[in-house]
């Protein structure tokens, strides 16, 4: 045998035994039951580098999220403002306790956060769409400002127009230095509907330093406790001691939550959010005030919501056609070229394990386009084997020995084959400035499958023939 | 040895006219065709909210059209048979994520004696449909900008990498127009399907003009006709039996692959044949006719 077929059987034969290494921790996922990989999951014990299924097949909801620069802080670069509201979305998921959830910044403004497994929709975008602006301010109860509610109580429509604007005869007859907050909706008779708030803030969420859960000794309601860190102690002792005997409201995203009157100077930095929350809002919202701020507020321009058993549906009829497909051409190389068909069998086996096992490695997510792609690529291999086959073939009828047969044939093929492929690269490389989503998988799939499918196709079945060449047949089966 | 063809001589060139008349004939149809019926475009880039849902007992099409229209929400309904799911769609500029989908549920819980359960969900604002389309748009543009460049590259001749083109340009029309005929629509996974359209037809044109670029050297004196023939008969029976492989396969999507990806398949089905017929019957043939007009 020539050194160099050695090595090329080598080489196979590592590359095998890697890939199934690689695969072997996404074979035994998929195999646990469902419920003990969720319960993993959420303990983060998921391996690290496997095949990830796509929202289109495991279920979930893809959301992209606009950060309405606009209201952004002057001073704040954009750059900076993504990466913080990245950083913070991020928190808050990981606080909520999902498992992986790839979030990445698409384009100048937009945000892609991908939420496996949760099609329960309205709690993630509560989680995520908060702005969570924490802010305490006083109430202005001057007889100006309560004719301008009274005012306000007579209207018919809300006093903001359309764009958030406050409708001219109210505008007018605010007092200096105010602005109008809409209270959260509680029991209807027993609140204010709107305040009359001084524009400027007394303290924010910045220097939140906890907040959790806590329920209310008297009547049990559950509240939102917080604390502030040490810096923000300072700032709400100070303030509420200049500021005795006043209303203090405490502003959750441009919503009074409550009101209650500053009794006396406030020490130690903590305090109570009193609102009329259930327990599932309340652990939400101290986990997004635990998280930080948003820079600005976000807005959902697009969502997608995968139900699990649409995707278990998908899963099972992709998975069995891709299975009956590659059967019937399997036995159709077989039947049509023999001992040649096999060989071009083995390559495309070879190919469909070594690209899942790239995929796992890569840790890329398999969407059902994606299945589509690798069909695709499988296809373009086995067209490979049948170019070099027939050139084979070719050289037979010219009665050529079969040392000379199998080079030539290879040769021959090899630049249609190279063409060929590269040009459906062109084709598939252009796909993935689709971000995220189910044409990106097809782009992923199918630009690996066809770099492996060269790979199998040419250099694994070569090996083989040289490898068959060595015990000198006379013949050869195609 | 099993041969589907054995040593054909079939007189490509001498039959151009007839193919060159069977596409005029298909592409004026499809231009006829888009210009009556429309593209279908998807959500993806229209924008709008789309809602599946599945009944848990047989309910008719009839009554969530008129649930919907005591509800006041225009939308247009889907039914896949046998499987009591609706796919529920407002298409067109919607700025709230929920506003549309909200509505929907509303409307369809009045429905009596079934409830269901929501299989998907999709909302793609304004902003996304035109950034997608703007997308889709580039991504077709540019790969085909790309093959010709390496085509050219490749066979340093314009002239073939353009009729390689031309030959991809018309079995991505022809698609597209097999969708706008059976009302099937435009999104991005269709995108895909016609950048695979592409890539599949124009490898199967390379393969043959591979074996032109070979036989001119083999045969300099050849004439430019009898050695196309000879090119597109020597590669005959591979051009079969890869096309027959990936037929079945796509064949077998397209039964058996679920209806999220019946729509994929089926351009897939369309382009696959198309992509082998226009090699044959146009790329090679329209070389041939360029050649001979420069003479």
């Amino acid at each position: 045998m020539k050194k160099t077929t050695h090595w090329k059987l080598g080489l196979t034969l590592g590359l095998t035994i890697l890939s199934v290494w690689l695969l072997y921790p996404s074979v035994e996922w998929y195999t646990k039951p469902a419920d003990e990989r969720a319960k993993l999951e959420a303990v983060r014990e998921r391996p690290k580098r496997m095949l990830n299924l796509g929202l289109d097949l495991r279920g979930g909801t893809h959301m992209l999220l606009e950060l309405e620069v606009e209201k952004l802080d002057k001073k704040e670069k954009l750059n900076d403002a993504i990466t913080r509201a990245i950083e913070i979305i991020r928190n808050r998921i990981d606080q909520y306790g999902v498992g992986e959830t790839p979030i990445s910044r698409q384009g100048e403004r937009w945000i892609s956060v991908d939420l496996p497994g949760i099609s329960n929709t309205e709690e993630a975008e509560n989680l995520i769409g908060k702005t969570a602006l924490l802010e305490f301010r006083l109430v202005d109860t001057s007889p100006e400002a309560e004719k301008a509610l009274s005012k306000i109580s007579d209207l018919t429509d809300s006093p903001f127009d359309k764009d958030g604007k406050l409708v001219p005869e109210i505008a007018k007859l605010m007092p200096k230095n105010t602005a109008l907050f809409k209270a959260s909706s509680g029991e209807e008779s027993s609140r204010a509907k709107y305040y009359v708030l001084s524009s400027s803030v007394g303290i924010t969420g910045a220097y939140l330093e906890n907040a959790k859960v806590s329920t209310d000794s008297q009547f049990g309601y559950p509240n939102i406790s917080f604390t502030f860190n040490k810096e923000g102690g300072k700032i709400f002792e100070r303030y509420t001691g200049e500021n005795i005997g006043k209303y203090l409201a405490i502003v959750l995203d441009g919503v009074v939550h409550s009101a209650p009157v500053i009794k006396s100077r406030i020490g130690g930095g903590s305090g109570v959010i009193e609102g009329s929350f259930t327990m599932e809002e309340a652990r939400n919202l101290s986990i997004i005030l635990r998280a930080g701020a948003l820079p600005a507020p976000v807005r959902i321009i697009e969502k997608r919501v995968v139900g699990p058993g649409l995707g278990e549906d998908s899963i099972k009829k992709g998975v069995s056609a891709m299975g009956i497909a590659f059967l019937l051409v399997v036995l159709f190389m077989i039947v049509y070229y023999k001992g040649g068909g096999f060989i071009a069998d083995i390559a495309l086996f070879l190919n469909f394990v070594l690209l899942l096992a790239a995929m796992s490695y890569f840790s890329a997510t398999l969407t059902l386009p994606g299945i589509a792609g690798m069909i695709l690529s499988l296809a373009m291999a086995i067209d490979a084997n049948v170019l070099i086959l027939e050139r084979m073939r070719e050289e037979m009828a010219l009665s050529k020995p079969v040392a000379m047969i199998i080079p030539t044939g290879y040769d021959k093929a090899w630049s249609a084959i190279l063409d060929s492929n590269v040009t459906t690269w062109i084709a598939a490389v252009f796909l993935f400035q689709f971000g995220s989503g189910p044409v990106k998988g097809f782009a992923v799939t199918l630009t690996i499958g066809l770099l492996i499918g060269m790979f199998t196709s040419v250099f694994v079945t070569r090996a083989i023939y040289e490898f068959l060449l060595t015990s000198n047949p006379k013949e050869l089966s195609i | 040895m099993i041969r589907i063809l054995h040593k054909t001589n079939i007189n490509f060139i001498k039959l151009r006219h007839v193919f060159f008349a069977i596409s005029g004939i298909v592409v004026l149809a499809g231009i006829v065709s888009l210009s009556v019926k429309g593209i279908n475009l998807g959500l993806d880039f229209t924008g709008g909210t789309l809602m599946q849902v599945k009944f848990d007992k047989p309910v008719e099409i009839g009554a969530l059209r008129s649930a919907l229209d005591a509800a006041k929400v225009e939308t247009s309904i889907q039914g896949f048979s046998g499987e009591n799911a609706y796919a529920i769609k407002v298409k067109g500029t919607q700025e709230n994520v929920n506003e549309k989908a909200n509505q929907i549920i509303a409307a369809l819980k009045t429905i009596q004696g079934a409830s269901f359960t929501e299989e998907k969900r999709d909302y793609v604002g304004p902003v996304v449909g035109r950034d997608l389309a703007k997308k889709a748009l580039f991504a077709i543009v540019l790969s085909m900008f790309g093959i010709i460049i390496y085509v050219a590259f490749r066979f340093s001749n314009p002239i073939w990498g353009a009729a390689g083109v031309i030959g991809l340009l018309h079995d991505v029309f022809v698609a597209l127009t097999a969708m706008s005929l059976t009302n099937r629509e435009i999104d991005l996974v269709i995108v895909a399907a016609f950048l695979t359209i592409a890539g599949y037809s124009i490898n199967d044109t390379i393969v043959i003009f591979d074996r032109m670029r070979e036989n001119m050297r083999n045969y300099p004196k050849m004439q430019l006709g009898e050695l196309i023939n000879f090119s597109v008969n020597e590669c005959l029976s591979r051009t079969i039996i890869t096309t027959f492989t990936v037929f079945i396969t796509v064949l077998v999507l397209y039964l058996l692959g679920g209806r999220a990806i019946n729509n994929f398949a089926f351009a897939m089905l369309i382009g696959t044949i198309t992509g082998v017929y226009s090699t044959i019957a146009l790329c090679t043939p329209m070389v041939y006719q360029w050649e001979r007009r420069n003479k």
